[in-house]
């Protein structure tokens, strides 16, 4: 073969170039709006007091408690569960060559709902406490989010599994999905029409994704997961844009396309678990995400996850700032919030048309 | 020889579809592969890059058995152009430096993108690198695709249907193009087609499939009316333009 005269080419470069400076914008827009949203809230903090704690100067005892025990923790989670939601979505996205894939969409969300119900409700995790906000909590969180994450994650073994026996196709795999989806939807439903009020109102306490539920232990096994989860994502984003192009044409260019599709859908469900069983259910990042940067910077899954992992961050933290303003001094759940914009966003996405 | 395949068959659930195959393709030699809807001319053709398991047989790549090779190395000596090209939205030259992938240990290394670029300059891509795959026309698309196969540097390219869904000037650029590939890298091609006065004008020998089997493989000068009307069931008759022969069929349907 003669490929010698080949040149890389300035114009590729530049638009690489471009890619590369997209998502570096983002990663600073992502630290300022760290700062910015920890300042934020019931007692305002100065911006450079917040960044002052942040790397360890000395401030006050108060500003350092609400610092890094309250709003560092929670804007953290708002910037991990966005992450991993987004990057999860994207690569669902990819591997089910389905626009619509998400966790909704394949039932995970629904498993995890009722997993918690069913703890609520058999394993006596729903004694209820209220707190000092008026929000009503969970006093034995750790049995509903080993309960909600149990069911997500056999529910996605389950769909793996009924795809292991009629070949890993993307439609037995939603199709799966939707099928369980209604499934423990029905369960769900089934359970809250027999439970009393403070458990019927548990169940649908815990629905609402809050990232003031995690801690700093949380908050590291979540980040631990994620990260371990995006690093296998992004090593194999040449096998995602292969498959892009189809699952021959994939075959053809080396890649095992029911492996990498398989693996890709365990961590992604396995991610999407992990977030949701100790956040509560957040809708529409994992959906709508993938599909606005896609619009930006195209479908190049090298630049394509890195910056829906940023995106998604940005999002998240965003909407849960506003989530906590908006309605002070009540504190309103993120994916209350995020569920409004997500529908909206879509539309426009939608109408907006062309093919993702 | 690039490739031979001896005694292959391959059926599934009971069902037979290709038996006893036996065929060579020689370096700078472009088959096609010819025969009714649904006998089996792309079953074979993922046959020979193991997209399906053959059943029995064997199938050598320079000398190498497939069926005992990892997918990434099959990958590095077979190149494919499926039929339907899907697209997203990635760019013409990353579409193309994605058959590279082969290639690419843990990031993509110059060589690759200067492969990518000269494949596009030698199918007369290179205005078109930015543009995204999701933009471009049928003959465009199909282009890209073989660009595509080229940069895996294969020693034989597969190419299924390449010209069933482009205008008369697409076909013909298409054609000329695999058949100047095959001239300029001596590399084997078989492509299969329905087209038959196409085929018979860009292809060196033609395999002829019938219910399964090799019913037949010619050459201009070997190919007869008889093997058509038994292949197809359709009496025709071959003339001669500029020494390329060219099919006429009858119509026997009135």
């Amino acid at each position: 073969m003669h490929f010698d005269h080949g040149q890389v080419p300035e114009e590729y470069q530049q638009y690489i170039g471009r890619k590369k400076l997209f998502i570096l914008i983002v990663a600073i827009g992502l630290t300022a709006i760290l700062v910015v949203a920890i300042s934020l809230g019931a007692t305002n903090i100065s911006m450079s007091s917040v960044a002052k704690s942040l790397i360890g100067m000395a401030t006050s005892v108060q500003t350092k408690i609400i610092v890094w025990n309250i709003r560092l923790p929670q804007a953290l989670a708002a910037i991990v569960a966005g992450a991993g939601l987004a990057v999860a979505g994207a690569v669902m996205q990819s591997i089910l060559r389905n626009p619509l894939g998400s966790p909704f969409t394949l039932g995970i969300s629904h498993a995890a709902a009722f997993g918690a119900a069913l703890s609520v409700m058999v394993l006596g995790g729903g004694v209820m406490t209220s707190s000092n906000v008026g929000a009503i909590s969970i006093t034995n969180p750790y049995i509903t989010t080993a309960s909600a994450f149990l069911f997500s994650i056999g529910t996605s073994l389950l769909i793996i599994g009924v795809t292991r026996t009629r070949g890993a196709s993307p439609e037995v795999m939603i199709l799966t999905g939707v099928a369980l989806g209604a499934f423990f939807t029905a369960g769900t439903m089934f359970l809250q029409f027999f439970a009393d009020d403070m458990q019927l109102a548990a169940m649908v306490f815990w629905t609402f994704g809050d990232t003031a539920r995690a801690t700093w232990t949380e908050l590291g096994f979540i980040s631990t997961v994620t990260v371990v989860c995006v690093l296998y994502f992004f090593g194999n984003s040449w096998n995602y844009n292969a498959i892009d192009a189809g699952d021959e044409t994939a075959k053809s260019l080396g890649v095992r396309v029911g492996r990498v599709r398989m693996t890709g859908m365990l961590l992604a469900s396995m991610l999407t678990a992990v977030i949701i069983a100790f956040l509560g259910i957040i809708g529409f990042v994992g959906l709508v995400v993938p599909h606005m940067v896609r619009r930006i910077i195209g479908s190049d899954h090298r630049f394509l996850l890195p910056a829906c992992f940023l995106v998604g961050a940005v999002l998240l933290l965003v909407s849960d700032t506003v989530a906590r303003l908006i309605l002070a001094p009540n504190v309103l759940p993120v994916s209350v919030l995020t569920a409004f914009l997500g529908a909206p966003a879509f539309f426009w996405l939608i109408i907006r048309g062309g093919r993702r | 020889m690039i490739l031979a395949i001896k005694r292959l068959a391959f059926g599934y659930n009971g069902h037979r579809i290709l038996s006893d195959i036996n065929l060579n393709v020689e370096p700078g030699e472009l088959l096609a592969i010819l025969g009714p809807n649904g006998v089996g001319k792309t079953t074979l053709l993922k046959c020979i890059n193991s997209i399906h398991s053959p059943n029995t047989g064997t199938i050598l790549v320079e000398d190498r058995n497939v069926l005992k090779m990892k997918p990434n190395e099959i990958a590095l000596s077979i190149g494919y152009v499926a039929q339907r090209c899907e697209t997203s939205r990635l760019t013409v030259f990353d579409t193309v430096l994605m058959g590279r992938k082969p290639h690419i240990r843990w990031r993509v290394a110059e060589r690759d993108m200067k492969v990518a670029d000269s494949a596009l300059q030698q199918l007369d891509l290179a205005r078109l690198s930015l543009r995204y795959i999701d933009e471009l026309s049928g003959g465009e698309l199909q282009k890209v695709a073989i660009a595509r196969a080229l940069v895996q540097e294969p020693r034989l390219l597969l190419l299924d249907e390449p010209t069933s869904s482009l205008d008369l000037r697409n076909q013909i650029n298409i054609l000329s193009i695999i058949r100047k590939i095959v001239d300029n890298h001596r590399i084997a091609a078989v492509m299969t087609m329905h087209d038959l006065n196409s085929a018979l004008r860009y292809a060196d020998r033609y395999c002829f499939l019938k219910d399964g089997y090799v019913h037949a493989v010619c050459d201009r000068s070997t190919i007869s009316a008889d093997i058509i009307e038994n292949v197809y069931g359709l009496p025709v008759s071959i003339h001669h333009i500029d020494n390329c022969p060219v099919i006429v069929p009858e119509d026997h349907f009135n």
